[in-house]
């Protein structure tokens, strides 16, 4: 993971890279950036936040699995178009030729029931991502822009929700809302959008005291149009990282609401394949088949998810790109050496 | 102290906030959830414990706003009600004797992952590129990746089905008989052992993690460059100088961890069926114990707000700038 970040510290336009740099850039990179000369672009933030994850290897290793499960998630009804939970052989059988993965205690396939888990469990975490996210932005937004009253009301929703304990709140509503997968999404929208939201204003308030907003504000421009097209546009890196860590949330927290069972028990999900797992016993069992393929799953998609977000941390964020070795700082204090990272 | 008086201020709201959700829930969920609850328990209960249940949970003919008032005074005083899966205990009762084992597995995994998180992300940032740097990072976010309860299905396979080496289940033996005696806890630290490692294991990560960048950015401050320009030996740059300053992020977060210690547990104690406050919420759901479970609930929120209003108060000792406010 050594090679291609320096070529990308060039590329990051804006505020955050001002400062730091240049300095990284002048000097050498011994693990060896290929490409562009250092400090060469000065570009548009977003054609290099993409070129930055571009060649970024993180960011593409993470793309790269999310890819996967992604297709195999369209191709399951091509692949297996048999229902799934259809008891094809005998109980709990240990994997071999004819089941990949092996049976569960019910006898059905594990390797098919995976396959089929991952549409459930990747649309719940795509759909409360974008959804907690889209929310998130509109609330930031609403908060920076007209600040004051407006703000300060938003500002203590967020946090009110923020400190409620999400989990608990999760049982709680799931309890009392008719079981569904519309519930899921809704019961993981409400408890997840107030992280996002904090986050979004935040940096939604650094950019609206800027000079380019005022004279955007005293132009006339209307409201909407100044927190869509003036704010918004420049937050682009922060509201991808949002994004990301909302599906993760969406992922996880969904499996982990199905594993208690508050899920809706019908459908094939990862989460509810290993709901299924544990009251079946495999644990006790040994039919370790039935448990490790889903949680590998989530935790593969959880981790590639992960991994574009560190890229994107790192495009963005040149301190946590720089290295400056402290030996031989401490041997020659006059030089602070600066290296490629991982 | 007018920063204190926000904060309390600030989490009144918010406990007001959890109680009202509470009072809200059962009355204006579609299904009619109260009444199946009635209809699965009747029989066991006296007529005068029927009638408190009904008002507590909104099946009640009075006007809104008089069931309200009446259920906040309910709340603020400790009269949850009783308990139906295990009638008759009073739900503050059974609640009384949950909440130990959980802050006993909370606490214990917290204060664990936190130091461990912390000291890991201060050698990372300061030898950046190093061993514990470049190899550390990705690990422990994949071991992060992994839900919890995952970690916890596979960890008692291994340790405790398949080698036999940790117990599987509860927080002690059945057949020892809690006392204070040397038997007894090391038979509870052996208990502890499996699910306190998987909170430890996927949670040490965002500590880490957390640690190195902030002290990542303290570490280019002027004042570093002055330390060692002093000549000041490392050990005392790296913890009293650039640590200690980069703490503060962590502090906050330990505050918000607080919260995951009572309510994120939860699935941790289901898998290990360990009898603390999360795993009786999902036996109270699971049971239609409705009183029971929004007792649990507010008392999780309650833990929550006062960990992080403690936490504040120790923000006001640590950084100065809030004081100067």
């Amino acid at each position: 993971m050594t090679t291609s970040i320096a070529t990308t510290a060039s590329t990051v336009a804006g505020e955050t890279l001002a400062g730091g740099a240049p300095a990284g850039n002048t000097a050498a990179t011994p693990d060896g950036g290929a490409g562009l000369p250092p400090g060469a672009s000065v570009r548009r933030p977003n054609r290099s936040l993409l070129h930055g994850l571009l060649t970024n290897k993180k960011a593409m290793t993470g793309a790269a699995i999310l890819f996967v499960f992604i297709a195999l998630a369209l191709l399951a009804p091509v692949l297996y178009p048999d229902n799934p939970s259809k008891i094809t052989g005998m109980a709990s059988q240990e994997p071999d030729a004819e089941f990949w993965l092996g049976t569960t205690a019910k006898g059905q396939d594990v390797l098919a029931l995976t396959i089929h888990g991952a549409r459930s469990s990747l649309l719940v975490g795509l759909t409360v991502g974008f959804a907690s996210t889209f929310i998130g932005i509109l609330v930031g937004l609403a908060s920076a822009y007209f600040g004051r009253v407006i703000d300060e009301a938003l500002s203590l929703t967020t946090n009110v929700f923020l400190l409620l304990p999400g989990l608990p709140l999760l049982v709680i509503l799931a309890a009392f809302l008719p079981p569904g997968l519309g519930t899921v999404i809704l019961v993981l929208v409400v408890t997840g959008w107030a992280g996002s939201a904090r986050v979004l204003r935040s940096q939604a308030l650094s950019i609206r005291s800027k000079d380019f907003v005022a004279a955007a504000v005293v132009t006339g421009e209307r409201p909407l149009r100044i927190m869509f097209r003036e704010i918004l546009p420049n937050m682009a890196s922060i509201v991808m990282g949002t994004l990301l860590a909302c599906i993760i949330y969406g992922i996880g927290a969904q499996a982990g609401l199905e594993f208690l069972g508050l899920g809706d028990v019908s459908t094939v999900s990862w989460g509810n394949n290993l709901y299924w797992a544990g009251n079946e016993g495999a644990l006790l069992t040994g039919s370790w088949w039935v448990f490790v393929p889903s949680g590998l799953c989530i935790a593969l998609v959880a981790f590639s998810l992960s991994l574009i977000n560190y890229a994107v941390d790192e495009v963005t964020n040149p301190r946590l790109r720089k290295i400056r070795v402290r030996k031989i700082r401490k041997t020659k204090p006059a030089k602070t050496g600066k290296r490629a990272s991982a | 102290m007018r920063f204190i008086l926000r904060r309390l201020g600030f989490y009144l709201i918010a406990f007001w906030v959890s109680i009202t959700l509470n009072f809200l829930l059962p009355r204006f969920m579609p299904g009619d959830p109260v009444s199946r609850m009635f209809a699965r328990t009747q029989d066991r209960m006296q007529p005068e414990q029927i009638e408190a249940l009904r008002k507590l949970l909104g099946v009640d003919d009075r006007p809104i706003w008089e069931q309200y008032v009446d259920y906040l005074h309910n709340m603020v005083t400790g009269q949850m009600g009783v308990s139906i899966s295990r009638f008759p205990t009073p739900v503050t009762e059974v609640i009384a004797s949950q909440v130990g084992w959980t802050l006993l597995l909370g606490g214990t995994a917290l204060v664990i992952a936190a130091v461990v998180g912390n000291l890991l992300g201060i050698l990372a940032a300061w030898r950046r590129g190093g061993a514990i740097d470049s190899a550390l990072p990705p690990v422990l976010i994949f071991i992060g990746s992994f839900p919890y309860f995952w970690l916890a299905m596979g960890a008692l396979y291994l340790f405790g089905v398949t080698l036999g080496w940790f117990p599987i289940r509860h927080a002690f033996s059945d057949t020892i008989e809690p006392s204070f005696s040397w038997e007894f806890m090391s038979d509870v630290g052996m208990h502890l052992v499996l699910p306190a490692l998987t909170i430890v294991l996927v949670s040490v990560g965002g500590w880490m993690l957390g640690m190195r960048n902030t002290m990542i950015a303290t570490n280019a401050e002027d004042y570093i460059t002055m330390a060692e320009a002093k000549g000041l030996r490392p050990g005392r740059i790296m913890f009293r100088y650039a640590a200690r300053n980069a703490m503060l992020p962590s502090v906050t977060s330990f505050g918000m961890s607080l919260g995951f210690v009572v309510g994120g547990a939860l699935l941790t104690e289901v898998v290990f069926a360990y009898p603390g406050v999360g795993y009786q919420l999902l036996n109270a759901v699971q049971g239609l114990d409705y009183p029971l479970m929004q007792g649990l609930f507010l008392t999780i929120t309650a833990a929550v707000l006062l960990a992080n209003f403690l936490v504040d108060i120790l923000y006001v000792r640590l950084d100065p700038r809030v004081r100067a406010n």
